[in-house]
């Protein structure tokens, strides 16, 4: 304990000293753009043009309140370590300051200016994202959040699908954004995919909408950011930003009705005749439910139940033979199915393309 | 050990601090206060966005009598504090009581419209938003006019017994000034749910 | 505690058995004693919830941990928020106002003492209903247990169908009842400060604890009552069929988060006010000088107490207002800012040209002020609506708050215990181990919290059970968390010292720190009747004028 023996002020000083240094080559650490693939979660890593011109947005405020910090931080450091009490004023009190106008109104008015920027800044990032018109060229998505998955339709197109998006990368010259517009089928969740926009939340009977135009291509991830109940952690986001072209062929095949493939047949009967087509819908049968994801074309997408495990026959077997093993909490129940019915279904969801 | 020495040329000549009772009630006025307006809030907000069932305006009768009466009753409460403050006890409890019925005569009146609105109507709280946000708001208001009226009738109780005296007019003051923010809020309540709701 | 025992020599007295002593406790109305016991009755819950804390701490240290359910998970961090907000920090600091109050300005006692007692025993009603609900609500199928739906419970998670069983109601009655509880303490509050100050102490002589706890106690009327409202609200929903947050029957979820957060910006300011106040008690105290720009101080923090009314919406940044909206509210939400800020440099001010003594009260007081500029600035970010689409709902709006109500209320409330302990208990707290608390508390409390931040820029949200592994938010959570057992060690050392030092502590005197406002007039523990004589002032610092006649500042004011 001799490190209390020090004088408290030195200890407090280096300390302070020391945590300013560490968190600030954390934050430049943290900041940096990342290059990965798929693309990470960093919010200064930005992928369109709403997330960057946030980005850009922050990166003023974070320069402004910077120099406040470092300011005022130097004033207090400064002050507890001049005006220390030192052993020979023991009995002599300081002189009684009880305040000063000029300086107390200098301490006033550069706050507010400071405001005003920050807030002048802040709205005509604001205007600029929330109030922008929707181009002709734009892709039109509704995103309805359920407990615990992503439903996506493409009105225009005559596309549903589930948990993973895909979108057209947007070229600057002839922009092809993708406009959202977010409702929710029960609790309120929120749409968060941090390189491509802020967050819009899904809130039922309020219906919301949100924009974004990637300048990459690449898979993007996210995941719902608004509590959502027992599963909100595992309700995650998966966009996939395709070419022009790429995208065309991903609509073509979702415009498609279901594979009919013969020697499943076993299995769709399995699948339509247990209470599976009561929540899924797959295009072109008897399976029209709305419940749950569609499932025409569930074997092109990289994750199952909204990203909770990767797209393998193994973890199929198992979500259905039992969810809660996958996603303790889901809201699609153990399906009770014998082995050789389970077998079945899988083998008929594998040939879902 | 504590004695304090004044070492101060000057004492102040008076030291008048207000009364605790009114500024307690006054503290719990607004405290109130703030509980409506979120109700008010609300039913202003839900105003024409019920999906079905009855509108306000096919059921709702103006209260204009129950209404006059409530208000009336923030006068006789008023003369009353007024009357005990001056030691002229008998009239004090004739005017409390005349307040008493006014004001059961208003719950009354409720208890008559909400059984027209339920039994003629088939309108409840469940039924719509309208519903939902006419009978809190209403049914708010009504609780307050219960607890008053209790409070009314326990001072009338003691009045009668003789204990109420000019020394008590403070605590009767408080008291009405509880009476009048219940009128007060009347005052709002019918003004959103019968003027502007409509 | 007994402090009207007076020791005669030569008399034989009997030792008063438990049970005098325990009813005597439970049926007081002595401001003291109440104060005494909302403090003791918050540091119980700190520590439950702290335990609260670890367990979530825990879970997150690796993705896909299995320490516990997500169910158990959710349990957990609604607790947490609830439990800490209502049963730890509104008590403690009512008891501080409680205690202090009626001392600082030369009462004997609250206005109402018998509404002080009801109010304290319906806030302990309050805590026991929320932790009975482990057991009690289990209702049909036992689908029920503590609430799980967040501490904001945002519809329609809470509706009937989301929420079955009873542990929102647990929640919703639990707080009603406290809300109860906190709306009496405040009238009790304002009615003793504005008429029950001793003669001479003029409203601008009154100590800035006793200010700035009336503006806390107006800004408790105003919102706790919009809670109280919604709570009644989603009752009617709940059981009478209501339809207030029904999105199917045309109701809105919106209305809800409105005015929860009516009540829940205030809120925080009701929390971090009176923390102001230990500030401005004990700087000036530690610094020796006054407090610089008493006018000031006061003028700032009334505004704080009407411009954090128009606020509220900071924490709807994402579910959809229009463009408008947002910009009123980034406005005023800076706005605040700059009163706050103020704040800042006045004790900047205090300290300046002071002669500074290093007590672990100070200690406490300064880390406050470092990291009170940090959690504002982090809330001028957060303010900006459009930085804080990307901010809002992960863990860098966890960071700021917990850098506030820790960093900020937490701190401040650690100064105040070491401060006022000798005056409630007659002895001094044992200086090294308090050193001991508050540097492991500051780096257990910087290691978690500076790096909270990060994962929310790097798009951790809040509120989830596990994460996936990969997105750069692995190491950082298990530092985060290594940060929450040193604080729990902390903690544990000062449990310790409260306990030891009320034994075997150096005894106090009326006034060991050498201080200048009324309760250090009296002796440590004050009798029951504070006073012998009511004191009469002439300045904001009665006691310095006293100790120096020849320089009085009632000459200056």
């Amino acid at each position: 304990m001799a490190m209390l023996k020090m004088k408290s002020w030195t200890l407090r000083f280096v300390a302070q000293t020391m945590l300013l240094l560490f968190w600030s080559a954390m934050a430049v650490w943290a900041i940096g753009p990342k290059d990965s693939s798929p693309h990470g979660t960093n919010i200064f890593a930005p992928a369109s043009t709403p997330a960057k011109a946030i980005s850009d947005l922050s990166v003023f405020v974070l320069v402004i309140t910077g120099i406040i910090f470092v300011v005022v931080f130097a004033l207090l450091a400064y002050s507890v370590i001049k005006f220390r009490g030192r052993a020979v004023d023991a009995g002599r009190e300081p002189a009684q300051v009880y305040g000063s106008t000029q300086i107390e109104l200098a301490w006033t008015i550069i706050p507010i200016l400071i405001v005003i920027v920050l807030f002048l800044a802040t709205a005509r990032v604001l205007h600029a994202v929330q109030d922008a018109p929707q181009p002709p060229g734009a892709i039109e998505v509704t995103a309805i959040g359920h407990q615990y998955w992503w439903e996506f339709r493409y009105p225009k197109l005559g596309v549903v699908t589930a948990n993973e998006l895909h979108i057209p990368v947007s070229n600057p010259a002839n922009p092809t954004p993708t406009f959202l517009t977010l409702l929710s089928a029960d609790t309120d969740h929120s749409f968060w995919i941090p390189e491509l926009a802020g967050k819009t939340d899904l809130i039922p009977n309020h219906p919301n909408r949100m924009w974004m135009d990637p300048l990459r291509t690449g898979i993007f991830l996210g995941q719902c950011a608004q509590y959502c109940g027992v599963q909100h952690a595992k309700m995650l986001l998966r966009v996939s930003v395709d070419s022009p072209a790429d995208f065309a062929a991903w609509v073509r095949g979702q415009q498609q009705p279901a594979v009919q493939d013969a020697s499943v047949a076993t299995g769709r009967r399995v699948f339509e005749s247990n209470a599976c087509m009561n929540c899924h819908a797959v295009a072109g049968t008897n399976a029209n439910g709305r419940f749950g994801p569609d499932l025409t074309h569930l074997m092109i997408r990289a994750t199952i139940a909204s990203g909770a495990a990767s797209n393998t026959p193994e973890n199929l077997r198992l979500w259905i033979q039992d969810p809660n093993a996958i996603k303790p909490g889901s809201l699609m129940p153990a399906m009770k199915l014998n082995d050789s019915d389970l077998d079945a279904v899988v083998s008929y969801m594998e040939t879902l393309r | 050990m504590s004695a304090m020495a004044n070492p101060f040329p000057q004492a102040p000549a008076t030291w008048r601090l207000p009364d605790r009772g009114k500024v307690a009630m006054a503290g719990l006025i607004i405290a109130e206060s703030a509980i409506f307006t979120i109700f008010v809030v609300a039913y202003l907000f839900y105003v024409g966005k019920s999906l079905t069932g009855p509108t306000p305006r096919e059921v709702l009768e103006t209260p204009i009598f129950y209404t006059i009466c409530l208000l009336s009753s923030s006068l006789t409460i008023h003369f009353a504090a007024k009357s005990l403050a001056r030691e002229r006890v008998g009239a004090f409890l004739g005017l409390w009581v005349l307040t008493i019925v006014l004001g059961g005569t208003f719950m009354y009146g409720t208890g008559q419209e909400w059984h027209r609105l339920i039994y003629e109507h088939g309108l409840t709280i469940s039924t719509n938003l309208f519903g939902t946000t006419y009978y809190s708001l209403v049914g708010l208001h009504a609780f307050h006019v219960t607890a008053g009226l209790v409070m009314l009738s326990i001072v009338a109780i003691f009045a009668v017994v003789g204990r109420v005296q000019g020394e008590q007019s403070r605590r009767v003051e408080v008291l009405s000034m509880y009476w009048h923010f219940v009128d007060a809020v009347w005052v709002v309540v019918f003004t959103v749910v019968y003027v502007l709701g409509r | 505690m007994s402090s009207n025992a007076i020791t005669i020599p030569g008399v034989q007295i009997d030792e008063k058995p438990w049970v005098d002593t325990l009813h005597e406790w439970v049926t007081t109305v002595d401001h003291k004693r109440l104060g005494v016991l909302y403090i003791l009755y918050a540091l119980l819950f700190l520590v439950v919830a702290g335990v609260e804390a670890l367990i979530i701490r825990i879970q997150l240290m690796f993705p896909h941990n299995h320490f516990v359910s997500p169910q158990v998970f959710n349990r957990l961090f609604t607790m947490h928020g609830t439990t800490m907000v209502f049963f730890m920090g509104m008590p403690i600091l009512f008891g501080f106002a409680n205690y202090l109050v009626p001392l600082m300005i030369g009462a004997r006692d609250m206005a109402f003492p018998r509404l002080n007692a009801f109010s304290f025993w319906l806030s302990a009603m309050g805590g026991f209903l929320l932790y009975f609900s482990l057991v009690g609500a289990n209702g049909l199928y036992g689908a029920g247990n503590a609430p799980d739906a967040g501490w904001w419970a945002y519809a329609p998670l809470t509706a009937r169908a989301f929420s079955p069983g009873h542990s929102t109601d647990y929640w919703t009655l639990a707080l009603l009842v406290s809300g109860f509880g906190s709306i009496g303490t405040a009238i009790n509050i304002i009615a003793t400060i504005l008429c029950m100050r001793c003669p001479g102490m003029k409203l601008n002589r009154m100590p800035l604890l006793a200010w700035l706890n009336l503006v806390m106690a107006g800004m408790v009327l105003l919102a706790v009552s919009p809670l109280t409202a919604a709570q009644f609200m989603l009752l009617i929903d709940r059981y009478l069929g209501g339809h207030f947050f029904d999105t199917q029957a045309g109701g809105s979820a919106m209305l809800w988060m409105h005015f929860f957060w009516i009540f829940g910006h205030p809120e925080v300011y009701v929390l971090i006010i009176p923390c102001f106040a230990f500030m401005s008690e004990i700087i000036p105290v530690f610094s020796r000088k006054p407090i610089f720009g008493y006018p000031v101080m006061v003028a700032a923090t009334v505004c704080i107490g009407f411009v954090s009314m128009s606020v509220w919406a900071h924490h709807m940044f994402s579910v959809g207002m229009n463009s408008y909206a947002n910009s009123f509210f980034t406005i005023t939400t800076m706005a605040v800012g700059v009163p706050t800020g103020i704040k800042i440099f006045n004790w900047l001010g205090t300290m300046w040209g002071g002669k500074i003594q290093f007590k672990v009260p100070m200690l406490f007081c300064i880390a406050f002020l470092f990291q009170f500029l940090t959690a504002g600035l982090t809330g001028i970010m957060l303010g900006s609506a459009a930085f804080d689409s990307q901010l809002t709902l992960s863990y860098f709006v966890v960071a700021h708050f917990h850098y506030t109500l820790v960093g900020g209320v937490v701190f401040g409330v650690f100064a105040a215990l070491y401060y006022w302990y000798p005056k409630i208990t007659g002895r001094i707290l044992n200086e090294t181990l308090g050193k001991l608390h508050f540097w492991l508390f500051l780096i257990g409390f910087h290691l978690t919290f500076d790096l909270m931040h990060i994962p929310g820029l790097l798009g951790m949200p809040r509120r989830i059970y596990t994460y996936e592994p990969g997105r750069g938010w692995d190491t950082v959570n298990l530092l985060i968390s290594v940060g929450g057992f040193i604080q729990a060690i902390a903690v544990v050392i000062f449990v310790a010292n409260l306990v030891v030092s009320y034994f075997k502590g150096k005894k106090a005197g009326n006034d060991p720190w050498d201080a200048w406002t009324l309760e250090w007039a009296t002796s440590s523990p004050p009798p029951a009747y504070n006073f012998a004589s009511i004191p009469l002032v002439a300045s904001r610092r009665p006691l310095w004028d006293l100790k120096h006649p020849e320089d009085p500042d009632s000459r200056y004011e």
